[in-house]
């Protein structure tokens, strides 16, 4: 578990370099990524964060620093960027709008193809992903615009899993679905990550997801890496996450509070199943539930 | 790298040009233009190029900013000054096989490259120091008259409003889609010609089916708006006329007659 895959060392990212609109968008970011975590990434609008996954797939190049991909640094020879990409999928914020083949199945097949795999490679794993996905067999031969949103969603997604990367980046893959779509999607991505080992890395808004499905959560303020740690860490610093305009998961916060007020309740609960199994006895045992 | 692009850029400031009614500016550059082209002698050349640098100087833009946009007409200034440098009479310079200069050829050279310079630098101080909407709005305002020919003068305005509007929009969004293939290995920087054209099919058509969907959206919102057409539609700001437009005119007016009287009684170059 402790072995490092991904790392970045000084990475520093500056928009606008020599310009008066100069600014940096990642300041000295030091971070170490382990193989087959499922890593959740927070922060702010304009934390960061975006700018900072694309360094790491090779998409922007980083002003100053480095990031070393098993050991290795991804811009030693610019000309072989393409192959960390395949190494590194990211899956973009609203991907449904880069989708374009005729038909759904070949659009998963664009990332494998430009793999330069065979042909029987390719639909094996662009049918390996769509299945990932719970994408239905018949959806394939449609058109990509004729899908539902939610459909057209996980056709993006294994459109970027059909890759195989041994690193999955999605940025916010589950904005603007339904509740009930949100959380089967987190579930598959979830099972993804535990049938395939594969390193996953999870960028989203809602703290109850990253609570739900990772392992680590990163915090990125203001550019800068502010915490690194197990997610039960990181959302026991209510106070210090606020002061970064991020919040903890309500039933964290409602389980903190109960403890203020001197309730024998666990702190630490991430969940609301989790809660449920210190709340219930409580209750029980002032005879409010049989 | 696809957002440096720039089109008609807009400085935003408040220098006496700036501050001018935007229907005026757009008829004296309109003039100035006509008067480049009048002037076929050097004192009434340097009257227009003076009026052009007084420009530049009270728009209170850097002249960096000017010199870019020459930059990229430069090679239209040098191919044609280059080839009227052939045309003309007067004494023999140069003779070099079936190629011969004379002095007229070398005023024409000299001229044009004046005339192509002035102009792409007085449409420049328009666009540096008027917004996009003014711009269109003005322009609306100006072609007004047209409507007694059916022009659809409010409804072409409108166009022009809108795609300015989205020029950036859509050059965002195609450095995403751009940025999303890439990320699935699309390779637009190797291959010969056809291959390259062939690797913009992934961009393209996310980008029209965004395009078409964007025109959807924006119809409805403005028919949830109520609009209908330019019909008795008044304007959340309204274009005046100042003293400072007065001034304007009346100093471009005395040197207009300044050239046109230089082009009468003095004798024209060619």
């Amino acid at each position: 578990m402790s072995e490092v895959i991904l790392e970045t060392k000084e990475l520093t990212y500056r928009y606008g370099v020599g310009t008066p609109l100069e600014q940096v968008a990642v300041d000295n970011v030091n971070i170490s990524i382990r193989r087959g975590e499922f890593l959740g990434v927070i922060g702010h609008t304009g934390s960061g964060k975006s700018t900072l996954i694309q360094q790491l797939n090779g998409l922007m190049r980083p002003t100053s620093g480095q990031v070393l991909l098993n050991g290795n640094d991804i811009w030693a020879e610019p000309k072989k960027i393409r192959a960390v990409r395949f190494q590194i999928g990211l899956v973009f914020q609203y991907p449904e709008y880069q989708l374009f083949e005729e038909t759904v199945f070949r659009d998963i097949c664009f990332g494998p193809r430009n793999m330069g795999l065979s042909e029987e490679e390719i639909k094996e794993r662009a049918l390996g992903a769509a299945e990932f996905v719970g994408l239905k067999t018949e959806l394939l031969e449609k058109s990509p615009f004729e899908l539902s949103g939610g459909e057209k969603r996980r056709a993006a997604i294994a459109g970027v899993v059909a890759m195989d990367p041994e690193v999955l980046i999605l940025d916010e893959p589950a904005a603007g679905l339904d509740p009930q779509g949100r959380d089967q999607l987190l579930d598959q991505i979830r099972s993804y990550h535990q049938q395939r080992g594969n390193t996953v890395l999870l960028v989203s808004h809602s703290m109850e997801d990253i609570a739900r499905v990772a392992d680590r959560a990163l915090v990125m303020n203001r550019g800068k890496a502010a915490m690194l740690d197990t997610v039960q860490q990181v959302f026991s610093r209510r106070s210090e996450l606020e002061n970064m305009g991020l919040r903890v998961p309500q039933i964290t916060k409602i389980m903190s509070l109960l403890r203020a007020k001197g309730y024998p309740v666990n702190e630490g609960a991430l969940t609301v199943d989790e809660a449920l199994r210190d709340l219930l006895p409580l209750l029980r045992e002032r005879g409010c539930v049989r | 790298m696809i957002r440096d692009i720039t089109l008609g850029q807009y400085f935003p400031g408040k220098s006496l040009v700036h501050r001018m009614d935007a229907r005026v500016k757009i008829v004296l550059t309109f003039v100035f233009i006509i008067f480049i082209f009048i002037a076929n002698n050097l004192p009434a050349m340097l009257l227009m190029v003076g009026m052009v640098l007084s420009a530049m100087l009270l728009s209170g833009i850097s002249v960096r900013q000017y010199l870019k946009s020459l930059k990229a007409v430069i090679i239209v200034v040098a191919l044609t000054s280059v080839l009227n440098l052939f045309y003309g009479s007067g004494d023999i310079l140069v003779q070099w096989g079936f190629l011969t200069i004379r002095t007229g050829g070398v005023i024409n050279c000299i001229f044009i490259a004046v005339r192509i310079i002035s102009l792409i630098l007085f449409s420049s101080v328009l666009t540096f120091t008027t917004s996009p909407t003014d711009l269109t709005d003005a322009l609306e305002r100006i072609m007004k008259p047209l409507k007694i020919f059916h022009v659809k003068v409010h409804e072409i305005a409108m166009m022009m409003t809108i795609a300015l509007r989205f020029v950036p929009t859509l050059l965002e969004e195609t450095d995403k889609i751009m940025s999303a293939q890439k990320a699935r290995g699309a390779d637009m920087e190797s291959g010969g010609a056809i291959q390259r054209a062939k690797a913009l099919i992934p961009i393209l058509i996310p980008l029209f089916v965004s395009s078409f969907r964007r025109a959807y959206e924006l119809a409805m919102a403005m028919e949830c708006r109520c609009y209908r057409g330019g019909e008795g539609r008044t304007k959340m700001k309204s274009l005046h006329m100042t003293t400072l437009d007065g001034w304007a005119i009346a100093v471009s007016s005395a040197a207009c007659v300044g050239v046109a009287l230089c082009v009468m009684l003095l004798p024209s170059l060619f």
